[in-house]
């Protein structure tokens, strides 16, 4: 790891000063993206703005139809809250399979969103829920937010405060691990709200998370797993690699998009 | 440099430090605790876990600066007053190793897993729940039979298992 100055603010406001401050400065989260880049000499930001003392930027709260979540909030803490439990379980489930128990003890929800991963497990949820990001500057939608690989619309110096989680009627997570390192081959949240369905995969698309607009199409004339039965994804534009082929990918999007339904809609064997 | 503050295993301990230090590298290097070890060196395989505030985190994958003001415990906080916790007297009568290399970061694991699961474990529990410790021997079978049999004796607050054995 190469030499850099620590700075930890105590406010999301002292931290946006120290990033403006600081030419080449990083945000350290949960650490658990970050640091191991760090260690393998791939980022060598000049200076660690830490955003572990910044209690503005921590905690669960409902608020009217919406669940809200402080960027520093970690894996652990959503998986285990009652508030997400009884109001979005699709989203404690998803928390609560991310990485391994010790992982989640660290790793935060703004440190996932920011980074993108294209294997990650929030965005997805994110984009099935239609969730919006908050910003210390504004309010993002997860279309909005999520532009590519690894890429988001966040600007330099901008510090995501929280994620807000409109609930759902009805929503499902399933996901194709990685034995070795828990990220998701595939993965596919499933959200009904209203009369609109979104179907977010993620893990498989060369350019990040996605929607399934044929599936959305398909489960909109009936919630069911069965309204998917025949329906296969396209392997153009999904990842390759010595885990799995495209074509194995694009299989298992419609497998765990079936499954997605099945737990959403309390079939799940 | 940077000043950081940690009670570890109960003792209160001040370092200046360069940031760039990990809390593995901390413990092992300034305090000479070398029983919490680097495996993989990426988060995958454990066997540097700590109990950070109570909660088991990878110590190699956490700066020590960051956690300032932070209790610590490592395997070596574990035992009280030369009889080994209840966790370990779990591993040693099922033979829950063979090289040893892990062990440390199974322990932190399964006393971790006892905090936030109780002490009736099944195998399906606990072999989900060590999805962050890596045994280079393949030796999981002992392991999972010793964390049932500790996270027991851990509820009864002794340790049953010793005692039977004398």
């Amino acid at each position: 790891m190469y030499a850099f100055t620590y700075h930890k603010p105590t406010s999301a406001r002292q931290a946006a000063t120290l990033l403006a401050k600081k030419e080449d400065a990083k945000i350290l989260a949960g650490g658990h993206t970050l640091l191991p880049t760090m260690k393998q000499r791939l980022a060598s930001p000049s200076a660690l703005v830490d955003l572990g003392a910044c209690a503005d930027l921590k905690g669960i709260a409902r608020k009217g139809r919406n669940i809200v979540i402080g960027a520093m909030t970690t894996h652990a803490e959503v998986a285990d809250s009652a508030e997400v439990r009884e109001a979005i379980p699709a989203l404690a489930l998803l928390a609560g399979h991310i990485g391994d128990p010790h992982v989640r003890h660290r790793g935060t929800i703004g440190g996932s969103v920011a980074n993108n991963d294209p294997a990650a497990d929030y965005p997805a949820a994110l984009l099935a829920l239609g969730a919006t990001v908050v910003t210390n500057k504004r309010k993002l939608t997860a279309e909005e937010f999520f532009t590519g690989l690894y890429e988001t619309a966040l600007e330099e110096g901008e510090i995501i405060t929280k994620v807000s989680f409109p609930l759902a009627s009805k929503a499902g997570y399933a996901k194709f691990r990685n034995p070795a390192s828990r990220y998701a081959m595939v993965g596919v949240f499933v959200a009904k709200r209203g009369s609109e369905i979104r179907v977010a995969v993620t893990g498989a698309g060369e350019g990040g998370v996605f929607r399934w607009p044929e599936a959305e199409a398909a489960l909109k004339a009936r919630f069911a797993p069965k309204s998917l039965d025949g329906l296969k994804h396209t392997a153009k534009g999904i990842n390759g690699d010595i885990h799995a082929d495209p074509e194995y990918r694009a299989h298992l999007i419609g497998v765990m998009a079936k499954q997605a339904v099945a737990q959403a809609t309390g079939k799940a064997g | 440099m940077a000043t950081v503050s940690l009670t570890v295993n109960g003792k209160a301990v001040t370092a200046n430090i360069d940031p760039r230090t990990l809390l593995v590298q901390f413990l092992r290097e300034n305090l000479r605790l070398t029983g919490t070890h680097v495996g993989c060196d990426t988060s995958q395989c454990g066997a540097c876990l700590v109990h950070l505030d109570g909660k088991a985190v990878k110590s190699c994958t956490t700066l020590a600066v960051a956690v300032d003001g932070a209790s610590v415990t490592t395997i070596e906080g574990l035992a009280a007053d030369g009889a080994l916790h209840p966790m370990q007297e779990a591993f040693r009568e099922h033979h829950g190793l063979q090289c040893g290399f892990c062990t440390p970061g199974m322990i932190m694991s399964a006393v971790d897993m006892v905090n936030r699961r109780g002490h009736q474990l099944d195998e399906k529990t606990i072999r989900e729940d060590l999805d962050g410790n890596i045994c280079r021997c393949t030796g999981y079978h002992n392991i999972v039979k010793a964390i049932a049999a500790g996270a027991e004796a851990m509820g009864k607050g002794t340790a049953p298992v010793r005692q039977a054995a004398e």
